[in-house]
């Protein structure tokens, strides 16, 4: 029996870029920036100064009493949900509660909610800690969030697989539905970590850029001038459902979500493996998983943080797995744009994968004046075309821990 | 001292802000949780920001005897005084 065709119906997303989709693609395709230099008090003492903060504030979307029990990585992906929901056409009738699951991930969980709690724990006591605060910081509270709104009944899942994370919850989507656990998944990610101090600890582990140049180019992948990450915020989700259910309803379809491939590197906590032996068994996987000929890979969205390392490893798993296509097909980091949105990476940047095989256009990469000669790989630095067909794009994300997770999607 | 309708105004901006409800409805008849839709958690929030807003203690068993916005206006009168 062949497994169960799981399409793309609805995207959603609030990022660096823009308030919802439409907004983050036309910016994506435009090459603009989301980094910018932190106002806040607290930056002028940072290591680091610069972040790409989300372009829409979510209270300006969402209601304010709801927002107020939410984190903000929860309210982010909120806001996604919402804007794919819609997007996808669905309504309360369309799916059986007990059949609607959600995957919906997070790299840190409520960072923000647990800091700002022991700050009013600090300075006024225990009497002043929100009864609010272990709902909100937990990490399956943007899932559960979610659940609450739609009614989904089914599996509610947050996989933890730090910057995979999200990706991760794409694939466990993917399992859901093939399983028959669930005929539609609101799966996605979010995150919401720009304060003090995860900066500092990501600015102590040496992974975010210490470039205090113009903040628009500091995210740099591939570039010989690359020196760290840049540290985003945002969310974004899919609506996956099986191709009968989405049939039945006569939804608009973006593209089918084909196979997923997850392994670890068990190399190092923080470091990817330099040979990216765990990376390429993922990429490879999920070709296999959707029985995928490499020759029709015409797009990657790469993990590329624009980490010396990492960027370099992920062009050797390209070639180990597409051999000679790793040169023909057309690589993009949006991650240059958007900076890094750690366990939101995953989600936003499979909404960029499936808009540009649904367009037929990939992003481009900005920054990159001087590619690396490490890497041999098609980079653009505009829009750049995709050829027609029955062609498939793969997204890669990658995560402290070792986690390796590649998702691939087919265009119809 | 504070009257009985200056009580029940500022613990009607406090219950509008934690839960929304509208400072009108927040009167002293109206029950927290059967008629302001006030969940557990968000009267916590609200008896702590009382505890803040009228310099009053209201202790954690007490906060069962509070039903009514105006059991609750009584026992920050009774606390004050």
């Amino acid at each position: 029996m062949s497994p169960t065709r799981v399409v793309v119906t609805g995207l959603g997303a609030t990022s660096p870029l823009g308030g919802d989709v439409p907004s983050t693609w036309q910016a994506m395709l435009a090459g603009q920036s989301g980094v910018r230099l932190l106002t806040e008090d607290w930056a002028a003492e940072m290591p680091v100064r610069i972040a790409a903060r989300v372009a829409v504030e979510p209270s300006e979307v969402l209601d304010r009493v709801k927002a107020r029990r939410m984190d903000r990585s929860t309210q982010f992906a909120m806001v996604a949900a919402q804007e794919a929901w819609a997007d996808a056409g669905l309504t309360d009738t369309d799916v059986d509660p007990e059949r609607l699951a959600v995957a919906v991930a997070s790299g840190i969980g409520g960072v923000t909610t647990l800091l700002s709690n022991y700050d009013a724990l600090k300075e006024k006591g225990p009497r002043r800690v929100s009864p609010l605060a272990v709902p909100m910081l937990m990490p399956n509270a943007p899932a559960a969030n979610i659940s609450l709104a739609f009614g989904a009944r089914a599996a509610v899942h947050a996989p933890t697989s730090a910057c995979a994370s999200s990706n991760e919850a794409i694939a466990m989507a993917l399992d859901l539905i093939r399983l028959g656990r669930a005929d539609v998944v609101i799966a996605g990610g979010a995150e919401a970590a720009i304060h003090p101090l995860p900066m500092s600890a990501f600015a102590q582990m040496m992974a975010l850029s210490k470039n205090d140049g113009d903040p628009t180019t500091v995210s740099r992948p591939w570039d010989t001038g690359r020196d760290g990450f840049v540290l985003g915020e945002g969310g974004a989700t899919l609506i996956l459902e099986s191709e009968e259910h989405a049939r039945a309803r006569g939804a608009r379809v973006y593209a089918t979500l084909l196979g997923a491939g997850i392994t670890n590197d068990a190399h190092d906590i923080a470091q990817p493996d330099p040979e990216g032996r765990g990376g390429t068994r993922a990429i490879r996987m999920a070709l296999r998983e959707g029985d995928v000929d490499p020759t029709t890979v015409v797009h990657v969205n790469a993990h590329a943080t624009s980490t010396p390392q990492g960027d370099v490893a992920e062009g050797l798993m390209l070639h180990n797995v597409l051999g000679s296509q790793a040169s023909e097909a057309v690589v993009t980091s949006t991650k240059s744009m958007t900076g890094h949105l750690l366990g939101g990476a995953g989600a936003l940047e499979a909404v960029a994968t499936v808009l540009a095989l649904h367009h037929r256009v990939s992003p481009p990469t900005i920054n990159l004046d001087d590619k690396d000669p490490a890497v041999d790989l098609d980079i653009p630095t505009s829009a750049r075309d995709l050829p027609a067909g029955d062609v498939v794009g793969l997204n890669n994300s990658f995560g402290f821990g070792g986690a390796n997770v590649a998702v691939a999607f087919g265009s119809v | 001292m504070a009257t009985t309708e200056e009580i029940r105004s500022d613990l009607a901006d406090i219950v509008n802000e934690v839960a929304g409800v509208d400072t009108d409805e927040v009167q002293l008849d109206k029950a927290f949780v059967d008629d302001l839709d006030v969940d557990s958690l968000s009267m916590v929030e609200v008896v702590v920001a009382c505890e803040e807003k009228f310099g009053v203690s209201i202790p954690d068993d007490q906060v069962k005897n509070l039903r009514t916005v105006g059991d609750a206006v009584a026992f920050i009168e009774r606390a004050a005084a």
